[in-house]
């Protein structure tokens, strides 16, 4: 295959921090969403809302940033009506999240038609270019991957760091921890567990939402219809991949990022083998990480129940 | 709850997701009442419309169903989409390979290898769920991916029809095609396959030992392993006989309709299983119905489309809007002393009637 060409491993990096980021933003709102106790099996819809309210704020208003918290608010939006249905309704958590998607998916593909109209598909919004960190960008190999990519990646990397502090850090983020870890327990020491519980909801769908962004405003700069196409799903494999901390998240979906960019360059480089076979290379990577790492991994103790105050 | 009681909810959910459907249409600048009409009519009244909507009911009955099953022993299976690519790859695999063989005894052959497809697709997120504990929802989510492109792979290659002008297989042998059940329409016999099916699972977890273990292992699996119940044999057993519902689903569209192996023959049928095994509350003799009501309404989303203008993707939101309120009926608390304003809605009887 290829040996040791620094331009094409820069290059393949390059690409896999690009593939990879969305996925790392939405495993990041995952890590807070589990963290507080709630499976947010949501985050493809989070991504699909994030990524059609970007796209319609830069249509309509014409400003990226106007776009930028658009998307903001539809993800949180999402995030909210998840934290509805499980923590006030306490349906379990799963299905309320593929409800959900469903939901955003049947949403957004209907949104797209109302404000692109026969455009859906086609209408081409401004996004972000490629911002380059002076000096650093010119190291060799990982120069162009790190250090050359757009800012919404520089944001991953501010959020990431941010969320770490706080979580592990912070005496908010130990009550946050509390929460998913045993809620009974925060709740009698004081903590408001269930507004940690939409908080964490609300993060995680705006988080996902940057995601979905990244994916409008610097990979295509157009939204499609259901163009998450199962990112999210991955997400949640990241997370468990990353052992629920915001570093290993971040970093479990770039090596997803990484599978994906190989895929590509496979899929060129040996068009003999079908190319089905690279295509189903991040999902593969995905299902290996899961399984080899049971039982080396614990999640937060209390994600996937609904905490039922009056209950003992 | 008792049974009629989780019907109402179910009933009301739907129509309070038709009203909030409702005013997506009107917001399409439709009239939400015309384009309602306009769907029964041809979804459900229809000669065409009909048949049409019983072609589309089947593999999602069979869908749900492959999710019912799992979740009556506790376990997700959103797999359901793979195993459809599985079961009918496996189908036209052997359909194609025993074109002489009489119609009968070919049709059970190629049912059984889509029935072992679908099965065999969910044994293994099934094993890692029972045995190592891995989170069956992520597994089978990504294995219906892997399916896909697997079936993607065989269309394009090894099974290529010569000189197909896009991925699809030759086609099957005549006496292998399902019979037609409604005369001049597309409609076939595999809606009546699935209400069998429903009918026999319905049965079996009603009134058998093995099915009453199933049931126990997913209501308290502990209790049920303190009750001599081998829980982690029961969950697979769930999930491979699931499996091999939605395995049957594949073979139904291959063989029913299609009578070819395409890329992208489902179209997220196993998706829709989700739905309408919420939809019928998880009970096997509901989800026929529920099965035909999620197609008539699947099935007028092109109608509406066509005789009113009202766009598709709003019935795609509808669905989700109905999973989401039946979801919520079906675990929404008799209020409690300190449950706000449903208090004064509805009336209170007893404290400590739980959810669920």
């Amino acid at each position: 295959m290829f040996g040791f060409d620094a331009a094409l491993i820069s290059d393949v990096l390059a690409s896999s921090v690009r593939l990879g980021t969305p996925i790392a933003f939405a495993a990041l709102g995952g890590v807070f969403a589990e963290r507080s106790g709630t499976y947010n099996v949501a985050l493809e819809g989070g991504m699909l809302s994030g990524a059609l309210g970007a796209a319609s704020g830069v249509f309509i208003t014409g400003s990226v940033f106007a776009g930028l918290i658009c998307g903001l608010i539809c993800g949180m939006l999402t995030g909210l009506l998840l934290g509805g249905l499980v923590i006030k309704l306490r349906v379990n958590q799963l299905v309320a999240g593929l409800a959900v998607n469903i939901l955003v998916a049947g949403l957004t593909a209907f949104g797209a038609r109302l404000v692109f109209g026969d455009m859906a598909g086609g209408a081409r919004v401004e996004g972000f270019s490629t911002m380059e960190i002076p000096g650093l960008s010119s190291l060799p190999v990982i120069g162009s991957a790190f250090f050359m990519q757009d800012p919404l990646f520089y944001l991953l990397v501010v959020v990431g760091g941010l969320s770490w502090w706080w979580l592990f850090r912070s005496n908010a983020g130990l009550d946050f921890r509390a929460v998913g870890e045993n809620p009974r327990a925060a709740d009698v020491a004081g903590v408001r567990v269930f507004r940690m519980k939409y908080v964490a909801l609300a993060i995680s769908g705006a988080l996902a939402a940057l995601g979905g962004m990244h994916l409008v405003l610097s990979q295509v700069y157009v939204f499609t219809e259901g163009m998450s196409a199962g990112k999210g799903f991955i997400a949640l494999a990241a997370i468990i991949l990353g052992r629920w901390s915001p570093a290993g998240a971040i970093a479990a979906a770039l090596l997803f990022g990484f599978f994906d960019a190989v895929q590509f360059k496979l899929q060129f480089s040996n068009p003999d083998v079908p190319y089905q076979l690279f295509l189903i290379l991040p999902y593969v990577a995905s299902l290996a990480a899961l399984i080899f790492l049971v039982g080396k991994t614990r999640a937060p103790a209390s994600v996937g129940t609904a905490y039922i105050r009056e209950q003992r | 709850m008792s049974a009629s009681q989780i019907q109402v909810r179910v009933l009301l959910s739907i129509v309070i997701a038709l009203c909030l459907g409702g005013v997506l249409i009107v917001i399409d600048g439709h009239n939400p009442l015309a384009a309602y009409a306009a769907l029964l009519n041809e979804s459900f009244l229809d000669y065409w419309g009909l048949s049409n909507t019983l072609v589309k009911a089947s593999p999602m009955l069979l869908a749900g169903l492959a999710v019912i099953l799992p979740l009556r022993a506790g376990v997700f299976n959103i797999g359901g989409e793979g195993q459809i690519y599985m079961g009918g790859l496996f189908g036209a695999v052997v359909a194609l390979n025993i074109p002489d063989t009489p119609g009968v005894l070919g049709l059970i052959a190629i049912f059984g290898a889509a029935a072992v497809g679908g099965g065999l697709w969910a044994a293994f997120p099934a094993y890692l769920r029972a045995y190592k504990g891995t989170n069956e929802v992520i597994v089978t989510l990504l294995m219906n991916f892997v399916a896909i492109h697997i079936v993607s792979y065989a269309v394009s290659g090894p099974l290529m029809a010569e000189g197909a002008p896009y991925p699809y297989s030759e086609e099957i042998a005549d006496q292998f095609k399902l019979p037609i059940l409604m005369p001049r329409s597309d409609a076939h016999l595999g809606i009546l396959i699935g209400v069998l099916a429903a009918v026999l699972l319905y049965f079996w977890i009603r009134s058998t030992p093995s099915g009453f273990r199933l049931d126990l292992v997913g209501r308290n699996a502990r209790a049920a392993t303190y009750a001599g119940v081998n829980a982690k044999r029961n969950i697979m057993m769930s999930m491979i006989v699931g499996g091999a519902l939605a395995g049957l689903a594949g073979a139904i569209e291959v063989a029913g309709l299609k009578y070819r192996l395409f890329h992208l023959f489902s179209d997220g049928y196993g998706y829709d299983g989700i739905v309408v095994a919420f939809l019928a509350a998880l009970n096997p003799i509901v989800a026929p119905v529920a099965a035909f009501f999620l197609a008539g309404l699947s099935a007028g989303a092109g109608t509406m489309q066509r005789s009113i203008g009202v766009e598709g993707s709003v019935v795609e939101a509808i669905e989700g809007i109905i999973v989401i309120c039946v979801a919520a009926a079906l675990v929404v608390r008799k209020p409690t002393a300190d449950s706000g304003w449903l208090k004064r809605l509805l009336p209170q009887r007893n404290k400590n009637a739980g959810g669920v």
